[in-house]
């Protein structure tokens, strides 16, 4: 682990509100560069909010509101004109769900890459090798990329999304409870991508379930009541917390 | 009550539901049957004396009593496929914006104005297009088609304001809200966090609709066309009113023609011969025909997208 770190997202003072209902308080944390971010905490605590907050799919529903900043290399993104087409293709995300496209295994990966105008079929179908390789799907599913995706499995569905989102090649992967619809051997194989994705790219996870929050994570924040009551490396947080609160819940003691 | 007498009355009671349940479901089977019958019985002097001849015949005579009933047959279909080549566009447009786009404040209005299109009766739009729609499309319209694009058989004819494309105009207008209420809910059904994934790959709002919303809907849409498809095949007054009533089979458009159920409705009351009236069951039989054989297509097509 080297000590040389550099912040791929910075939060500064995020109020979030859904219509006049807020929804954050006061956010204050660091994305850390090629590192795995976990956030953790009882349901409606807001860290799926938050993460939502990270590509503005927020933007999508009308009445919602930001305040505070949310750099991304250091340019805010809630800034006003900012061109969020361009932004989510720079910030993937992955849903509690998989999510795959009403149409076939390459073409789901190629979706992406169309609209960052790739033409070139070479160059598209290398890539879409390259992202099934990365999501090590690949050699489940290169005997049939042109049957529909939907004929997969939820887990091989799961890393379809997974390989779509990478294959964009984003700075950041938001992924929201991206094992909770799959079963433990296939949480197993998402949570093993994740550790390899790692190494290119800078992933935030939410997680109800705080074993994969310590296996996957190094840093974790603790999420309670639209507020971040802890953030730190996760080795300090499951060890060693400073809050009252963060060692009740990782105990255990509620949520 | 004790527990014993409780349980007995309940049973029975469940038997007697049962049993009116099912007599009532049957009976709908019975009801489509006995049409059927009754159709096939009234029309069979007329097929008796015509055989296949009377579905290949282009003839329609009543006064030498010979009756073909092609003209009319495909005035049917003709019309419907030109109110649904007009009408699903618009509607898809209008399913779209109301679920893709719209504010809410008008999401509402909307919305109710095109159920109340679809409770407005028949005869009303046939009234409507007769004395406002029809000499608009003879006096503008139509001219401007035939000088732009006479050069098509299909559109080479005189600006009469009657025929087949006016008649194809207000049943586009007339089934339009069928098919947007339908593809709107279907639009509805797309999970949203479907449509956020699209946006999530950094997909425009067109792209969405496009690639993730369309395709998802795709099984939903073809059960909206046919339902409206279903309606402007039966359609009576209106098309009565629009299409010219006139027994030919005419490349053009523009041209009047006859409807299954324009005949019907133009000539029931003045079928005084049993071959005349025995003839126009047997068109109601066509119609009866050709709605199943719609439907039947549409159930095949929506099984095969939802297995794919």
């Amino acid at each position: 682990m080297s000590d040389k770190m550099t912040e791929k997202m910075e939060v500064k003072g995020l109020n979030f509100y859904y219509g006049t209902k807020q929804a954050l308080k006061d956010i204050n944390l660091a994305v850390q560069e090629g590192e795995i971010t976990a956030l953790i905490g009882p349901s409606g605590c807001g860290k799926t909010t938050f993460l939502r907050c990270l590509n503005r799919m927020h933007d999508l529903y009308p009445g919602n509101r930001y305040e505070g900043e949310i750099l991304l290399e250091g340019k805010n993104i809630l800034r006003k004109g900012i061109d969020l087409i361009k932004l989510r293709s720079r910030i993937g995300m992955v849903f509690q769900k998989p999510t795959p496209f009403p149409m076939s295994i390459s073409d789901n990966i190629a979706f992406g890459l169309k609209l960052k105008g790739i033409r070139n079929r070479g160059e598209i179908e290398g890539r879409v090798e390259t992202a099934l390789k990365d999501s090590a799907l690949f050699d489940e599913v290169k005997d049939r990329l042109n049957t529909p995706a939907l004929s997969l499995s939820g887990g091989q569905q799961q890393r379809l999304c997974i390989a779509r989102a990478v294959a964009v090649e984003p700075d950041v992967i938001l992924m929201d409870e991206p094992c909770s619809a799959l079963d433990p051997v296939a949480t197993v194989k998402i949570e093993d991508l994740m550790s390899e994705l790692k190494s290119n790219y800078t992933v935030v996870i939410v997680t109800h379930n705080m074993q994969q929050a310590a296996r996957v994570s190094e840093y974790t924040g603790f999420f309670m009541l639209g507020e971040v009551m802890e953030f730190d490396r996760t080795k300090r947080i499951f060890t060693n917390p400073k809050n009252k609160m963060t060692e009740d819940y990782i105990t255990g003691r509620f949520g | 009550m004790n527990t014993e007498s409780r349980e007995a009355a309940t049973s029975s009671g469940d038997r007697i539901f049962k049993g009116v349940s099912y007599f009532f479901a049957i009976s709908v089977m019975c009801l489509m049957g006995l049409v059927v019958l009754v159709l096939f019985k009234e029309s069979l002097p007329s097929i008796q004396k015509f055989g296949l001849g009377f579905i290949t015949s282009t003839s329609w005579d009543p006064v030498a009593l010979e009756f073909g009933a092609l003209p009319a047959i495909y005035g049917t279909v003709v019309t419907s496929i030109i109110a649904i080549v007009i009408a699903l566009p618009i509607s898809i447009g209008i399913a779209i914006f109301l679920t893709e786009m719209a504010p809410t404040s008008l999401k509402g209005p909307i919305g109710v104005a095109i159920e109340l299109l679809a409770s407005i009766p028949s005869i009303i739009y046939g009234m409507w297009g007769l004395f406002i729609l029809s000499p608009l499309l003879g006096d503008y319209v139509e001219p401007f088609i035939i000088d732009h694009f006479g050069f098509i058989p299909l559109f080479d004819g005189a600006p009469l304001g009657i025929g087949m494309l006016p008649a194809g105009f207000i049943l586009a207008i007339m089934i339009i809200p069928f098919i947007s209420s339908v593809s709107r809910d279907v639009f509805l059904m797309v999970p949203s966090i479907l449509k956020e994934s699209g946006y999530g790959v950094g997909a425009t709002k067109w792209e969405v609709i496009r690639r993730v919303v369309l395709p998802f809907a795709r099984s939903g849409i073809v059960g909206a066309v046919i339902l409206g498809l279903g309606r402007a095949l039966g359609e009576t007054m209106a098309v009565t009113f629009m299409i010219g009533n006139s027994p030919d089979i005419s490349l053009s458009l523009l041209d009047p023609a006859t409807s299954i159920s324009a005949t019907l409705a133009n000539e029931f009351t003045e079928a005084d011969h049993p071959l005349y009236l025995s003839s126009i069951v047997e068109l109601g039989l066509m119609l009866f025909i050709i709605t199943f054989v719609v439907l039947a297509i549409a159930k095949l097509m929506t099984r095969r997208y939802e297995k794919r």
